[in-house]
């Protein structure tokens, strides 16, 4: 059936795996079904899948570790030669670490609290290191220096929580090094750093695996990321390599529908169109049946798909796919075909903000006792933006640039400094939610990041619904059923969902929920904070689908934010980039994303990875976090690669405006 | 850090403070007062005047609140209603045979229930963590007066090993308590360990399905080395605090101990001056008591504090 | 087969439900709710099944061992024990079963009230509430009830007062937890009045941290009252009562074991079974409740 010889100089070799666990009803439910798979010396090999295709299950399973419940129903992972899951617990407990090492997802949650970083590297030296232990100390800082962290020799006393999250994952690379592996795991190494760090990283383990000749197994659901750092990529999905091939196979000619589905779904900076929705969810464990699990997904099944599993085939190119017809995939299209651009927009302004200024740092109750003046920069400063009915303003920017609290404000649940937030063009709004209209509030309505922290989890989907419908429009009875059925019908959910709750539904559901609660408002203005970052790509391609069916239909404005650069191309007008709280560049889209824009756009754009493996990120400014903006001057001077001098440190930079409505902060007068 | 330290000393004082207000106000409220309580409700004329007259009960509240605090800071606790004492001499040694109790048990019942705490997390949901958290939950649950009583019903009467009731007067020398107050360390063990080896327990499991305790093992580090390194230090950061507030709740459970066997600590005096309606007896002792729970419960925070590698580098973070 | 294909209708009853199979399904759920039950009901139906009147002495008959006509043999007046440890529940289920969910209320309520309120409101309420919970609590109920006697009417409210204290602090970080998450501030973003937040999104999420916490109250109130009542300062004679019972028995427990042995089973069965099922309960509803501390 499968392939279970080994090839000479495979250093992972996975042979017919499947692991499962023991359902409720007692039968084994399978999360990886027959794998192989073989990783070969030096070479590095991507695993890419959407959330429970089993990649991580896969990728630990390497090492020879099951979590909590997991069972090995068939087959075994050899390293080298030997059978992981039958090795005695001190030669797997020889080879973890030394001579096979993983780099985990979170490493803020994967270095221990209390120990110092040099503590814990040097556990790691201890165990699997033949060098004499005085050589330790010196080795520790060599290897910090090696992951290119600035001054080691501090960062050795540290404790895991007095690090960023890049520092943090520079140490755990450091720490996988530390027993000079032959092979490398990483489960989602960058997942939930900044673009810039995550370009960064990705570069180090690049420089990394190529100098020190070690074979790499790349876990991730971002395709951007394989097509950087891999050789070779498996698309795993329901617990199955789906596809597997050469980097340039699969990303640029996938043979199996649901690769070509998956690469259609991710928004691309290259693509003005809306990526292409991938409808329905894999299956839960267990639930493949007999033919082929992507069947109830797929454009191109018959009958035979839905009886009989394919086998993972070689195909003519070199590559293996899973799939009947690997001869029709070709009419699975690669790209999205809706263009977002071509609206009409009312010169109607729909919301202003007017020297917006923030601070979250209240001054403390000591503080004010003793008469202390208050003297930090605020969060965010200076905010200019006038947005027109209809329109969608994308804001972009890293962990910090406050986005998110500029929403806030303009939802009023953060009171400003200063400034003022106005509708309509009419008298500024009150600043505290509790104040303002009933009329104003209905215009306005908000929708958070996570569904499962803004659904009340003890409420029904039809409760959650009637909130607004209530409390808006004074809607009871039947009136009230027919409307919310109508909501949930517009968000593509269906009647029936009316009584379920929050739990019982998937992270894509629960944020149609939350749309379809903002828009029983009938609001003319919805801020949208990450709504998508939480979701499978394939799921944020239909949300993105969704967003733009629901501004045509009712002509809603959207204060779109997010820190996907590609996201934001494919859904706003105009877009505006703010670091540390404060604007450098707002404009049209297509402006901001073309050739003149700010520094600090230039290097946001640059960090951008795209799933093509003939693209190459420029990176030209460091990645150092910033907890506080500097007092005057630019917000980016110290990161700033193109920086022209002191007038940076010490002037405000003026504003430019290369094109009519494309505005830029900077002092370099040739942008 | 030393600012964070010297904010739970000042909320320590505000709480002890507090309480000596809520038991002055306590007291005052009741019907009557420490004369008319002492010496019943009928109790008129000379009698009554004089015993007021003593106790300077004639005085306005606020003033008899500050010289009762003012004394209590120096030590001094006042007189009691019954014998016309000085309280701070009645006291000591019933605290010091309190003590001897607190600490027996807690020499015993803390390294128990570290042990068995870490034990059945460890070996989860095994036949071991079933014996003991079944007994953990019996002994927690069941009141001491019932735990009490059986133990002197089998260790005593049945058996005859140790004597039952404790007849050392309370000014004995402590050696003279043995072998009579072992029984009731036992029972203040039981509960005490109980209490403590749940949250243990619950801390340890936490700990080791954290990512980092998996991340150890995938590091390649010994099983026992991970728990010992990894996952015991960050475990039973968070059982320092219950671990106080078990002590200092137990002192509640002293008093009903200490009437089983008759023992001559705080608790009993407390019950016996209720009984008697001494009421500047009660007030001294319930302000001890309170003082102790707040001293213990600060001693946990500060420990904690210094233990924590993220509370204590908190300056750093700010800076 | 996907799950989204598989249609339910689950609603709050539904819920409701899967809490309740979600108890009994655990070993100590059964066992602790079975106990409960069991003793509700005896405490409801004992007057009818006992054998004897509770207070009928035969003086011929004293401390008497197990027999025919008295299975558990004589208290040391000649009373049945049997009639008296099957009757000695019914007090204590009585009181504590009207102060439970009167402390869990008022407790609730001004938690919530000062958790939402916050500031420095909140922060003297904390240090109050620290004040009180720094006394014991047998202190705190010994001198009311010395004062004011031992009387159902002086022991409901005296109960209910002081345990409700702690359940002040539960409530209270309850509160505050579920106030920092969206859909809170979702709801205030919709411009809902504070009543409607609260009843809407707020006490369906504290409801369950407080269920939690009044089966954990019941079961230390029973413990008080019983032991208060071994100390002498509960229940008068002759109603009969386990506290009391024990009290009374100790002297002659050498010879005659199940005096005491008879209401200790009694009283410990009851409050175990309670805990048993507090941890079902709490372990159903996912919150830990072996991390509280046990004030």
């Amino acid at each position: 059936m499968t392939h279970s010889t080994m090839p000479t100089g495979s250093v992972i070799s996975v042979d017919n795996l499947s692991i499962g666990f023991r359902g409720k009803a007692g039968h084994m439910l399978p999360v990886l079904r027959n794998i192989s798979l073989d990783v070969h010396q030096g070479e590095s090999i991507g695993l890419v899948g959407e959330s429970g295709s089993g990649k991580s299950t896969l990728a630990l399973a390497m090492m020879g570790y099951l979590k909590t419940g997991l069972r090995v129903l068939n087959g075994d992972v050899s390293f080298e030669g030997q059978k992981m899951f039958s090795q005695r617990r001190a030669a797997l407990e020889s080879i973890r670490g030394g001579r096979l090492a993983l780099i985990p997802q979170n490493s803020g949650q994967s270095l221990t609290p209390t120990l110092r970083i040099g503590a814990q590297i040097q556990e790691a030296l201890k165990l699997h290191s033949a060098q004499p232990s005085e050589t330790f100390g010196a080795r520790v800082i060599e290897l910090l220096s090696q992951v290119r962290l600035p001054d080691p020799a501090s960062i050795v006393e540290r404790f895991p929580h007095e690090l960023s999250g890049g520092q943090q994952q520079r140490v755990a690379i450091a720490m996988a090094l530390a027993g000079e592996p032959e092979a490398l795991l990483l489960d989602e190494p960058t997942t939930g750093l900044d673009v810039t760090t995550q370009a960064h990283i990705l570069e180090l383990l690049r420089d990394l695996a190529r100098d020190m000749g070690m074979a790499m197994v790349y876990v991730s659901h971002d395709l951007g990321a394989i097509a950087r750092v891999c050789d070779r990529v498996a698309v795993m999905y329901a617990g199955e390599v789906a596809l597997e091939g050469s980097v340039r196979q699969v990303l640029r000619d996938p043979s199996h529908p649901y690769a070509r589905g998956l690469l259609a779904s991710i928004p691309k900076l290259s693509d003005i169109c809306l990526p292409r929705a991938l409808d329905g969810r894999p299956p839960a464990p267990g639930g493949a049946g007999q033919g082929c699990a992507f069947v109830s997904r797929c454009a191109i099944a018959s009958d035979v798909c839905s009886t009989s599993r394919p086998d993972l085939a070689l195909q003519p190119s070199g590559a293996r796919s899973r799939c009947h017809h690997v001869d029709k995939v070709h009419e699975i299209p690669l790209s999205g075909d809706r263009e977002v651009g071509k609206r009409a927009l009312s010169d109607e302004t729909s919301l202003s903000l007017k020297d917006l200024a923030i601070s979250y740092a209240r001054p403390s109750l000591w503080g004010k006792s003793v008469g202390r003046e208050d003297t930090s920069v605020p969060t965010v400063e200076g905010i200019n933006v006038a947005l027109r009915r209809g329109e969608t303003l994308g804001l972009v920017g890293e962990s910090g640039s406050g986005k998110s609290t500029i929403l806030k404000t303009i939802a009023g649940l953060l009171p400003p400094l200063s400034g003022e937030v106005t509708a309509h063009g009419g008298a500024p709004l009150p600043s505290k939610v509790e104040k303002r209209a009933s009329t104003e509030l209905r215009q306005i309505q908000m929708i958070f990041q996570n569904p499962d922290e803004s659904l009340n989890p003890r409420q029904t989907i039809g409760q959650i619904l009637a909130q607004p419908l209530i409390l808006y429009f004074g809607l009871s009875g039947q009136a009230l059923t027919e409307k919310t059925i109508l909501l949930l019908d517009q968000v593509r959910l269906g009647g029936h969902y009316i009584d379920r709750l929050p739990s019982q539904l998937s992270g894509g559901e629960k944020q149609r929920v939350a749309v379809a609660r903002a828009f029983a408002a009938e609001p003319d203005l919805v801020l949208c904070d990450e709504i998508t970052s939480a979701l499978d790509v394939s799921v944020q391609a239909a949300m993105l689908e969704l967003l733009d069916d629901l501004r045509r239909q009712k002509n809603t404005s959207y204060v779109f934010v997010s820190h996907d650069l590609a996201v934001v191309r494919a859904l706003s007008d105009r877009v505006a980039v703010l670091y540390q709280g404060r604007l450098c560049e707002i404009g049209p889209t297509h402006a901001v994303y073309g050739a003149k824009s700010h520094p600090y756009t230039e290097v946001l754009l640059g960090a951008v990875l795209e799933p093509d493996p003939d693209f190459t990120p420029e990176l030209s400014a460091s990645d150092v976090v910033e907890l506080a903006p500097p007092a005057m001057g630019c917000p980016f001077q110290r990161r700033c690669p193109k920086r022209i001098g002191s007038i940076c440190d010490t002037v405000a930079p003026p504003l430019r405006e290369p094109d009519y409505g494309h505005k830029i902060w900077c002092h370099i007068e040739e942008i | 850090m030393l600012a964070m330290l010297f904010r739970r000393l000042g909320l320590g004082a505000i709480t002890v403070w507090l309480v000596s207000v809520i038991i002055f106000l306590g007291v005052e409220m009741l019907p009557g007062d420490a004369c008319t309580a002492f010496l019943e409700r009928e109790a008129k004329g000379k009698l009554l005047e004089n015993c007021r007259e003593d106790l300077g009960l004639n005085r306005p509240a606020l003033m008899r609140y500050t010289e009762w605090a003012k004394g209590a800071v120096q030590g001094d606790l006042g007189v009691s209603a019954k014998g016309q004492k000085p309280i701070s001499e009645l006291v000591g040694y019933r605290l010091r045979n309190t003590l001897l109790l607190a600490s027996g048990a807690i020499l015993a019942g803390i390294p128990l229930a570290l042990f068995l705490g870490v034990v059945s997390a460890l070996w989860r949901d095994r036949p071991v963590d079933i014996v003991v958290s079944t007994l953990a939950i019996f002994a927690m649950t069941i009141p001491e007066f019932v735990s009490a009583t059986l133990l002197i019903l089998v260790f005593s009467v049945w058996l005859g090993w140790v004597p039952g009731i404790v007849l050392t007067p309370a000014n004995a020398p402590l050696v003279e308590f043995f072998p009579e107050v072992l029984l009731p360390i036992t029972v203040l063990t039981l509960v005490m360990t109980a209490h403590i080896l749940r949250t243990v327990r619950s801390s340890v499991i936490e700990a080791l399905a954290s990512d980092y305790a998996q991340m150890a093992r995938l590091k390649g580090v010994p099983y026992w080395q991970m728990v010992f390194r990894h996952v015991l230090p960050n475990a039973l950061l968070p059982a320092i605090n219950v671990i106080a507030l078990t002590i200092a709740w137990l002192l509640g459970g002293v008093v009903v101990i200490e009437t089983v066997f008759n023992y001559p600590g705080l608790g009993r005096m407390m019950i016996d001056s209720i009984s008697d309606r001494d009421l500047p007896v009660t007030q001294a002792i319930a302000l001890i008591i309170a003082t102790v729970y707040v001293g213990v419960n600060l001693a946990a925070d500060i420990l904690t504090l210094l233990a924590n590698p993220r509370l204590r580098t908190m300056h750093i973070r700010k800076g | 087969m996907t799950p989204s294909t598989t249609f339910q209708r689950p609603s709050h009853i539904a819920r409701l439900g899967t809490v309740f199979v979600d108890i009994i399904v655990r070993p100590s759920g059964a066992i602790g709710l079975t106990l409960v039950i069991a003793h509700l009901v005896l405490a409801l139906i004992a007057p009818f099944v006992v054998p004897y009147d509770f207070t009928e002495m035969n003086a011929t008959l004293v401390m008497a061992p197990p027999s025919s006509l008295h299975w558990l043999g004589t208290d040391h007046l000649g009373r049945d024990t049997l009639t008296r440890t099957l009757m000695g529940g019914r007090e204590a289920i009585l009181v504590t079963g009207i102060a439970t969910p009167l402390a869990v209320m008022w407790g609730g309520l001004v938690g919530i009230f000062f958790g939402l309120a916050g500031g420095k409101l909140d922060e003297v309420l904390m240090r109050i509430v620290d004040a009180f919970l720094s006394l014991p609590w047998i202190l705190k109920m010994l001198v009311l009830i010395v004062t004011f006697g031992t009387g159902i009417e002086v022991l409901i409210p005296t109960l209910a007062f002081f345990y409700g204290i702690p359940v002040i602090r539960i409530a209270r970080a309850a509160t505050h937890d579920v106030v920092a998450r969206d859909f809170v501030q979702a709801a205030r973003a919709r411009g809902h009045s504070k009543m409607t937040i609260i009843r809407q999104e707020l006490l369906p999420n504290v409801r369950d941290a407080l269920l939690v916490e009044g089966a954990m109250r019941w079961s230390w109130m029973l413990l008080a009252f019983s032991s208060l009542s071994f100390l002498g300062f509960g229940v008068s004679p002759p109603t009969p009562d386990w506290g009391l019972m024990i009290a009374d028995a100790r002297g002659f427990m050498s010879f005659s074991p199940l005096g005491v042995l008879a209401p200790m089973v009694g009283l410990s069965s009851l409050i175990i079974g309670i805990n048993l099922t507090a941890d079902a309960l709490a372990k159903a509803l996912g919150i830990d409740r072996a991390q509280k501390a046990p004030v």
